[in-house]
């Protein structure tokens, strides 16, 4: 890691729902303009890590810097301004089901900073071209979509306000190998002309291996390892070993039913 | 268990409900005050919630009237009282049958309505989408809603007091014998400015209590379809209870007793 400020630091990050502690000190870094996946099992807080961070949960206890400033510290008039530059994918999209497509792109523009409805049907449009999508989608409705056509929307969406940074719930759950490396490449892309920090959180490893810089892996609430992409496959731990071989046995013990 | 502790816990419990309500009803009432107002959501919610009530307000409100009229004619017929029927009909729709009726067919309509509604939005992380593009939800969503139904719902029992008092009027002149004109001069000389506000000013709470029960619910609904169904389902028991409780207090402040 070099000396310089990272974009996104997050220090001993704790939250628990009731009895059940999710996080348990998470100590992440990400350096500006750097790519981020956080492997780890369904259920090991990767949501709610990144929503902590959004400011959508108020974590128990740890920090949280952004640009070298805890936000947790902020006024939370403060804290929103900061988390409005982070642009987020949701894992199921997320779309206005009430609003047609290029409203839904134009959402930011039109009702949170208050531009005209031509400024953001001409900002949708341009930002279909850059998911690949034509400008007649713009006038469809959100359901009228397919699943990998949504994620391209809610891409859109994503990026339509230029934001610094850009975090992706599980970006290709739920799709076809063909359309899930559409939104992969996509989603490369677009990080990279925006020059944006970005954290991705997925369980899939293609997914993992073609959008990340570096690779975190989450297990009980904690990072257990982390290291460059390519050294994903031979990283010595045998979290990882177990979590990328995709094997039953291993450290990481699943129940194979309710106790 | 120890029942003073189950007893205890179930108080707290409450306490807490009320509080987050409470905090909850502020915020989303006020909210708009440091903009943006979305105008454009707010009318949407007063025509859905007014203006689509109307049918089944009118309807509820015009046999409530003419089975009204039956019921005191046959009531004060037993000591010859029965020439007050509409005096009586018309005080007893417009203090109490009018808001009350009015305010409980919308809250089934509408507090499920926005439950449902927002409950989807929030189980399909739409409101936390909302958030990250940098929109208020409580100016977006909860706001306008508040303010329509609150604003809406007087006019709504305005109609429903007219439509009421017809119905009353239809089964007077046609099933017992009253002269219509007289019947109308007879509510005219009787029925005053006091008696038909206190109706609206009830209405106004009960458009706020509604409108609060059912963004509440739908605002805090969790882990899918189930949670909406529940979140649904408490909005409507809580707008109707809270709409009978407030009624009697508010009854009780304007009688003076």
């Amino acid at each position: 890691m070099s000396g310089a400020t990272p974009k996104i630091s997050v220090r001993g990050l704790k939250k628990s729902f009731g009895r059940k502690e999710v996080l348990r000190g998470v100590d992440l870094d990400v350096d500006e303009g750097a790519s981020l996946v956080v492997i780890g099992g369904s259920g090991t807080g990767k949501s709610v890590l990144l929503k902590c961070i959004l400011g959508l949960l108020p974590p128990d206890a740890g920090e949280i810097w952004i640009d070298g400033v805890n936000i947790l510290k902020m006024s939370s008039f403060e804290r929103r301004r900061r988390t409005r530059e982070i642009g987020m994918l949701f894992q199921g999209s997320a779309l206005f089901d009430s609003l047609k497509v290029w409203e839904n792109i134009g959402f930011r523009l039109i009702h949170g900073e208050g531009k005209s409805a031509k400024a953001a049907r001409i900002r949708a449009t341009d930002c279909l071209a850059q998911v690949g999508l034509p400008k007649e989608v713009g006038e469809l409705a959100p359901s009228e979509l397919s699943g990998g056509m949504q994620k391209r929307v809610a891409l859109a969406r994503a990026i339509a306000a230029d934001p610094k940074v850009l975090f992706f719930d599980e970006p290709t759950t739920g799709l076809d190998p063909i359309t899930a490396d559409v939104i992969n490449r996509l989603i490369v892309e677009r990080v990279k002309a925006l020059g944006a920090t970005a954290i991705s959180i997925t369980h899939d490893m293609i997914s993992a291996r073609r959008i990340a810089d570096d690779i975190a892996m989450l297990h009980e609430g904690r990072i257990v390892w982390r290291g460059a992409a390519a050294s994903i496959s031979n990283s010595g731990n045998p979290y990882v070993d177990q979590f990328v071989n995709g094997r039953a046995e291993g450290p990481i013990k699943m129940a194979l039913r309710v106790e | 268990m120890n029942p003073l502790a189950a007893i205890g816990r179930l108080t707290i419990g409450l306490l807490a409900e009320i509080g987050a309500l409470s905090v909850f009803a502020l915020r989303g009432a006020f909210a708009w005050v440091s903009g943006p107002f979305y105008t454009r959501e707010f009318l949407n919610a007063a025509i859905r919630i007014g203006f689509n009530s109307l049918p089944v307000v009118g309807l509820t409100a015009i046999f409530t009237g003419a089975a009204l009229a039956l019921n005191i004619y046959d009531g004060s017929a037993r000591f010859n009282a029965e020439s007050f029927l509409p005096q009586i009909l018309s005080v007893s729709i417009v203090r109490e049958l009018g808001p009350g009726f009015a305010a409980l067919m919308v809250a089934g309509r509408s507090s499920s309505g926005m439950a449902a509604e927002l409950g989807a939005m929030r189980v399909s992380d739409q409101i936390d989408a909302m958030s990250t593009l940098a929109v208020d939800p409580f100016k977006y969503l909860i706001s306008p809603r508040i303010l329509a139904t609150t604003m809406m719902l007087p006019f709504i029992v305005l109609v429903a007091d007219i439509i009421g008092i017809l119905g009353g009027w239809f089964v007077a002149v046609f099933a017992l014998g009253f002269e219509g004109a007289t019947y109308i001069r007879n509510i005219d000389q009787f029925l005053t400015t006091d008696d038909v506000v206190s109706g609206l000013i009830k209405a106004g709470v009960f458009g706020f209590l509604i409108s609060v029960m059912g963004c509440y619910y739908g605002y805090k609904s969790r882990g899918g379809a189930q949670g909406v169904g529940g979140a649904t389902r408490s909005a409507v028991v809580a707008s109707a209870v809270a709409i009978l409780a407030s009624n009697y207090v508010m009854t009780s402040l304007f009688v003076g007793v």
